[in-house]
């Protein structure tokens, strides 16, 4: 703490280093002068106004929700894709602390981060979708434990709590703080267990919540056994976007990664691999789950038949089979390729469950407002401002400049 | 998979910690051969009586502070569905040889209700005389009631800014103060009968079985989502009168108690196998060793 204030005496300079990355004031304000800048203000000038409109006009003045279509876009999309996309987290939280994979060390920051700003990022689209956000205290005095958003709620909660913590690591080295940093990083062993705790109950419990919905949910999709496929698929998840993730990152930061030999491309084949495996254990279980459900004549049969199939087959079985391709032959781009395609399945599948494939048999059906669009795009891309400002300042790609380091 | 699932729970079982998310046993304890939720206050509804004068729409409107109900020209042009202002309708629809047949539909007031399993606030609770009631400032507005809801009963103040979830409570504030509900007080023809659940499911069942040449032979509620407070008999066939014909017959919360067996495996099993797993990768003697650092 001393260390952080002796710096903070010398504000000015520390301000330049740490905040506008070495320019002056107007300097740094003209660099934000960018194509991709513009873009993402314009989408935020629109979005963010309506965020906060929706609180005064209501959700029926913003969002097409109806009374047989009570959860949409942001649910479906910020809450149920956010969380999913969010699970590199805790994957490869897990590689790399508890089951020793020590070269997966260099993407195991960048993959905490991404999973705390998607958790802030659903939070948020959560507030949004509540009538009454104040009134989620009411989970912790209220005792309503045969809900399985009671489990979520709480989970919700936990898992943030944690990822703040394992981002504090970081957070705090940044800083200089010494006292909090040495502490908490000798803690990231326990945080890292109850993060693959937290996710498993959560991920797990997210399609738990539509087993109460069995007339609602289109049967190649309803399963008693969701919860599973939902856990499985997150793990998909997180691999697939820590291969398009890193891919992305290591085009826009290349400066950061200067002088930091890691073999990002052996990281990636070894994902491969894994997310391969994965994949099409995933297949065969949702066949399975179809079996079970006595749908299995409903594959490939009218609109949701042909829908599951592409989703199946398309964005599960083909990029399955295209990363053990990519693994076995060393060729990273197929590998990104099948990535961006698990990336685009899960959100299929997230939005499948919970509106496209939801009450499938009713005549009006339900499509996201230009609102409840704008209002999506607009957190994801807040998420993704928020993770350039980090990366830029904070020592996530590479250990702090002059610090000991964390290799 | 199934077996993984049975599994699990026996698992669950054993640890003891399953005891955790049982459901609350007042009102379930019930034997098995006795009527689910016997005790509690019910109504019976028998369609042949009603006579569609709607005078319990216009009681419901006048007890609950809701807008006045539509004409009969508006009222019976089509199947109404309940709306957050209109908790209770009468529908229109005819026998073959042209006789109208009507239905007062609100809540079906489900001796296991899916709502307020389903409510994480408790917002929604099923009271122990029957009624499923609402208590809006605990409510945070999730919705996921509406989803869970077999019969898409609960519904939404989507137009306002602070708004809740509506529905019909069975008045249970008249009923706490030993009134009947404002539709059964109001009701000319008999076709609201009132009474607890077990005299009532015999009363359905003598008339039904007893007279097989008059009804349909069928009590809806009787069994649907684990039975409801409120069961219809009739003489024409229940889509007809917009029934929810695909309505599973066993409880609704019971459906998720699986799902809801994981989280106590998982808080119990996930730690020390996790560190199992790291004490095994971090082993003497492999490679590197030692956790980084």
């Amino acid at each position: 703490m001393n260390s952080g204030f002796a710096t903070a005496e010398r504000s000015g300079s520390w301000v330049q280093e740490r905040i506008l990355l070495g320019m002056t004031f107007r300097e740094y304000l003209r660099s934000l002068w960018t194509p991709f800048n513009v873009v993402c203000a314009a989408i935020l000038a629109v979005g963010l106004p309506v965020l906060v409109a929706r609180f005064y006009l209501g959700l029926g003045a913003t969002t097409n929700l109806s009374q047989t279509q009570p959860w949409g876009l942001w649910i479906g999309f910020d809450m149920m894709t956010g969380i999913a996309l969010a699970a590199g987290g805790f994957t490869i939280g897990a590689t790399v602390e508890i089951f020793g994979l020590e070269e997966y060390h260099s993407i195991e920051r960048p993959a905490i981060l991404t999973g705390f700003l998607g958790y802030m990022m659903a939070v948020i689209g959560l507030i949004a979708d509540l009538g009454k956000p104040w009134n989620m205290i009411g989970i912790f005095s209220n005792n309503g434990t045969q809900s399985v958003l009671f489990e979520v709620a709480w989970c919700v909660v936990c898992y943030t709590t944690v990822l703040l913590l394992e981002f504090s690591v970081p957070f705090f080295e940044w800083l200089g703080w010494e006292r909090f940093y040495r502490p908490l990083k000798k803690a990231l062993l326990g945080l890292t267990v109850l993060s693959v705790m937290f996710s498993t109950m959560h991920q797990s419990a997210l399609g738990s919540l539509f087993i109460i919905a069995p007339g609602k949910l289109h049967p190649l999709w309803y399963s008693s056994q969701i919860f599973l496929f939902f856990f499985v698929s997150a793990v998909i998840a997180g691999i697939c976007m820590v291969i398009v993730e890193s891919a992305i990152s290591h085009n826009l930061f290349s400066e950061q990664f200067e002088g930091h030999h890691v073999d990002v491309d052996k990281l990636m084949l070894g994902l491969a691999k894994a997310g391969a495996v994965v994949m099409f254990a995933y297949f065969f279980l949702k066949l399975q789950g179809v079996i079970d459900n006595h749908a299995l004549g409903l594959i490939g049969v009218g609109f949701y038949g042909k829908w599951w199939l592409l989703e199946m087959l398309g964005f599960v079985l083909a990029p399955s089979l295209m990363f053990a391709w990519g693994a076995r032959n060393r060729k990273v781009g197929i590998v990104r390729v099948a990535a961006f395609l698990g990336v685009t399945g899960i959100v299929v599948n997230r939005l499948n469950v919970s509106f496209i494939a939801y009450n499938y048999n009713q005549a009006v059906r339900y499509w996201p407002s230009w609102m409840e669009i704008s209002v999506s795009i607009a957190l994801v891309v807040i998420g993704v401002l928020a993770f350039r400002w980090i990366v830029n300042r904070m020592p996530v790609f590479h250990p702090m400049k002059g610090s000991a380091g964390h290799h | 998979m199934k077996l993984g699932r049975r599994t699990f729970l026996q698992i669950a079982g054993a640890t003891g910690t399953a005891a955790l998310v049982t459901l609350p046993g007042r009102a379930r304890a019930a034997g098995a051969a006795s009527t689910p939720g016997e005790d509690e206050r019910s109504v019976l509804v028998d369609t042949t009586k009603c006579v569609g004068c709607r005078g319990c729409e216009a009681a419901c409107a006048e007890a609950n502070n809701l807008p006045d109900p539509p004409t009969d020209g508006e009222a019976f042009a089509a199947m109404r569905p309940t709306g957050p202002e209109c908790f209770t309708v009468v529908n229109r629809t005819e026998k073959a040889d042209g006789t109208p047949r009507y239905v007062k539909r609100q809540c079906m007031h489900c001796v296991e209700p899916a709502c307020a399993s389903a409510c994480p606030v408790r917002a929604l609770d099923k009271q122990a005389t029957g009624p499923v009631a609402y208590d809006g400032s605990k409510c945070m507005g999730c919705r996921y009631c509406m989803v869970a809801c077999p019969f898409s009963v609960p519904k939404y103040q989507y137009a306002k800014a602070i708004p809740m979830v509506r529905k019909c409570t069975f008045c249970a504030g008249r009923q706490a103060e030993g009134k009947l509900p404002a539709c059964i007080g109001v009701c000319p023809s008999g076709a609201l009968e009132y009474g607890t659940r077990g005299e009532l499911v015999k009363e359905a069942r003598r008339r039904v079985y007893g007279s097989p040449d008059k009804y349909t032979q069928h009590i809806y509620g009787e069994h649907e989502a684990g039975g409801t407070n409120w069961m219809y008999i009739t003489d024409v066939p229940f889509e007809k009168l917009g029934f929810e014909v695909a309505v599973n017959d066993n409880s609704y919360p019971k459906l998720v108690k699986g799902a809801l067996g994981v989280p106590p495996v998982v808080m119990t099993l996930w730690p020390p196998l996790l560190m199992g797993l790291w004490a095994f990768s971090h082993r003497e003697g492999k490679g590197q060793g030692g956790h980084h650092e």
